[in-house]
């Protein structure tokens, strides 16, 4: 009878969970649907859910237009840049932090994490002084600075959470063993942190890829990635929401493949490991 | 002997992190700070010479301040509250047993991981158009009048499509919080005949009160600086130019950089408040 009711009320749970996950991801969905779709179909009323001719069309004439691919290729550069070159500074702080602390780490991360905090507006003009003085205006250079300086803290932090759980045990069995600390960081540490340094990179690609002041502001033609190059269909000429559709879609899918693989990194990442 | 040497090792090993944040934070702030006693138009004259506190007042008693704070506040306390509640609902029910679980899950986070001019511009165009939006179809269907969202009712929309990208977030932490829970607790209590919303305050609510803190403050601290989400869609029209927004207008669409250093400046100190808190809560957890 217990066993009944319990089952009668996971029914119940499931059907409301699906139709409000459904609801929530119904403008992705439908953006994705519409891509396909011809300008007329786009906008028929009443709307056009499944069944009309999908073509692909709408992505051939959104790379020949407006080259999609290029634009593509600056946030790939300036997502996986920034990146790469944040995680490589921050490798060498979070572990001194985390293996090696002092009075002054713990006033030192809460430092870092208050530079996060600075709003970008605020400091926009002196940047874009700074990008016309050095020439970096409009250049992919710029921006994969820029945005490793904003999520310098997010990775010095995660990393720091990681290093922390490694075993210090383990660290003083090598050191007994002779290890120096050069082979100490290369063969006993290295290893066990690639999981926590892989889902950092993951979750700091994301969040570059995704910004939208810096990338706004900072960029003209040249080294515009998708945020700005979606942020032209604004102003459009004609009918162009199969085409806005195509370009969001390709603009959304690799980051969100990627986003599922990191919800739990997510969590972590963005408390600054206040919950995990 | 071991020790020193590493700890000038380590010292030396954070140095570039420290180095350049510290540059980032202090160079920058430093030109605002030194913007903002000046009369400078770039484009009108350049560097004017210095003003005082002109700037800071022109600011603030400026007809455009107070409804733009309002905005703000509007903005940030909705979308807050928005999120909040459908967050701590979702989250109780993802955390119940259900079939598919995982598939609903990456369903619910999935707008989190959109870019911001993305979920802007199919919202304003896609759903919000007046003529071919979803929206107006649906209207029409039900044989009302379209709505013009984002002129009649802009407001409400920027908050809807703000809370959209957000809830995610907040459902997210919030899940993460109630699996926690000690599940046996709860039992006990269900046991001993405490009704279901009893339960939710006594229980469950006190449980998730860090983690709700948490999405306050590290959510307010982002919607503050919300930015493309008004760029692409009324480009601060229609009441709807925040407090960034007003700065960004100041900055570069009129050129006045004092004055919109002075806002900035403003700005940094609210921040800057906000963030103070955040610290506190974030350091305590630190066992550094």
């Amino acid at each position: 009878m217990a066993r009944a009711v319990t089952n009668q009320r996971k029914i119940i749970n499931t059907v409301i969970a699906w139709a409000i996950g459904l609801l929530i991801f119904f403008p992705i969905l439908w953006t994705f649907l519409t891509s396909f779709k011809t300008e007329a179909t786009a906008i028929a009323d009443p709307p056009v859910f499944l069944f009309f001719d999908w073509t692909l069309e709408n992505y051939t004439e959104v790379q020949e237009r407006s080259d999609y691919f290029k634009h593509f290729i600056n946030s790939v550069i300036i997502a996986v840049g920034s990146t790469i070159l944040g995680v490589l500074i921050a490798i060498p702080a979070a572990w001194s932090m985390a293996f090696v602390p002092s009075k002054r780490t713990k006033d030192i991360l809460l430092w870092m994490l208050s530079t996060k905090m600075l709003p970008a507006v605020g400091v926009l003009y002196p940047i874009y002084l700074i990008f016309i003085e050095l020439g970096i205006l409009d250049s992919k250079i710029g921006l994969t600075v820029i945005l490793m300086l904003i999520n310098l803290p997010i990775i010095v932090w995660m990393l720091y959470t990681y290093f922390k759980e490694i075993p210090h045990e383990i660290l003083e069995a090598s050191r007994m063993d002779g290890a120096t600390l050069k082979a100490e960081i290369l063969y006993v540490l290295t290893p066990m942190a690639v999981p926590g340094i892989a889902s950092t990179i993951l979750l700091n690609i994301i969040l570059a890829w995704n910004e939208a002041f810096w990338t706004l502001n900072l960029t003209a033609a040249k080294a515009a990635p998708l945020t700005a190059f979606i942020a032209s269909y604004s102003s459009p000429e004609g009918l162009f929401y199969a085409k806005l559709s195509a370009a969001s879609t390709m603009a959304i899918a690799p980051i969100l493949i990627m986003g599922w693989f990191s919800q739990k990194q997510l969590v972590r990442g963005l408390t600054f490991g206040a919950v995990k | 002997m071991a020790t020193k040497q590493s700890r000038s090792a380590a010292r030396l090993m954070m140095a570039p992190a420290v180095f350049l944040l510290l540059v980032w934070m202090l160079v920058p702030l430093a030109m605002t700070l030194w913007f903002s006693f000046r009369k400078f138009l770039p484009l009108r004259g350049g560097d004017l010479g210095f003003v005082g506190f002109d700037n800071y007042v022109r600011f603030i008693s400026s007809s455009s301040f107070w409804p733009s704070v309002q905005t703000t506040l509007i903005v940030v306390g909705s979308v807050l509250l928005i999120t909040l509640v459908l967050g701590v609902l979702l989250a109780l029910l993802l955390d119940q047993p259900i079939w598919g679980q995982g598939i609903v899950r990456i369903l619910v986070i999935a707008p989190f991981f959109v870019m911001p001019t993305v979920s802007a511009l199919v919202w304003k165009n896609i759903f919000m158009d007046p003529v071919n939006g979803l929206f107006a179809h649906l209207w029409k269907f039900f044989g009302a009048e379209p709505v013009q969202w984002l002129s009649q009712a802009s407001l409400p929309s920027i908050v809807m499509i703000v809370s959209w990208q957000w809830l995610p977030f907040a459902t997210l932490i919030l899940l993460t919080a109630i699996q926690s829970l000690d599940s046996e607790q709860l039992e006990a209590a269900e046991m001993d005949g405490a009704p279901v919303l009893r339960r939710f305050w006594h229980i469950i609510v006190p449980h998730l009160s860090r983690a709700i803190t948490i999405v306050i403050l590290i959510q307010t601290i982002f919607l503050l600086a919300v930015f493309a989400e008004i760029f692409v869609t009324t480009g601060g029209a229609f009441g709807t130019k925040t407090l960034t927004y007003l700065i960004y207008q100041r900055v570069l669409e009129s050129q006045n950089v004092g004055l919109g250093s002075a806002g900035g400046v403003y700005a940094i100190i609210l921040a800057n408040i906000l963030a103070l808190f955040l610290m506190r809560i974030v350091g305590k957890n630190l066992d550094a």
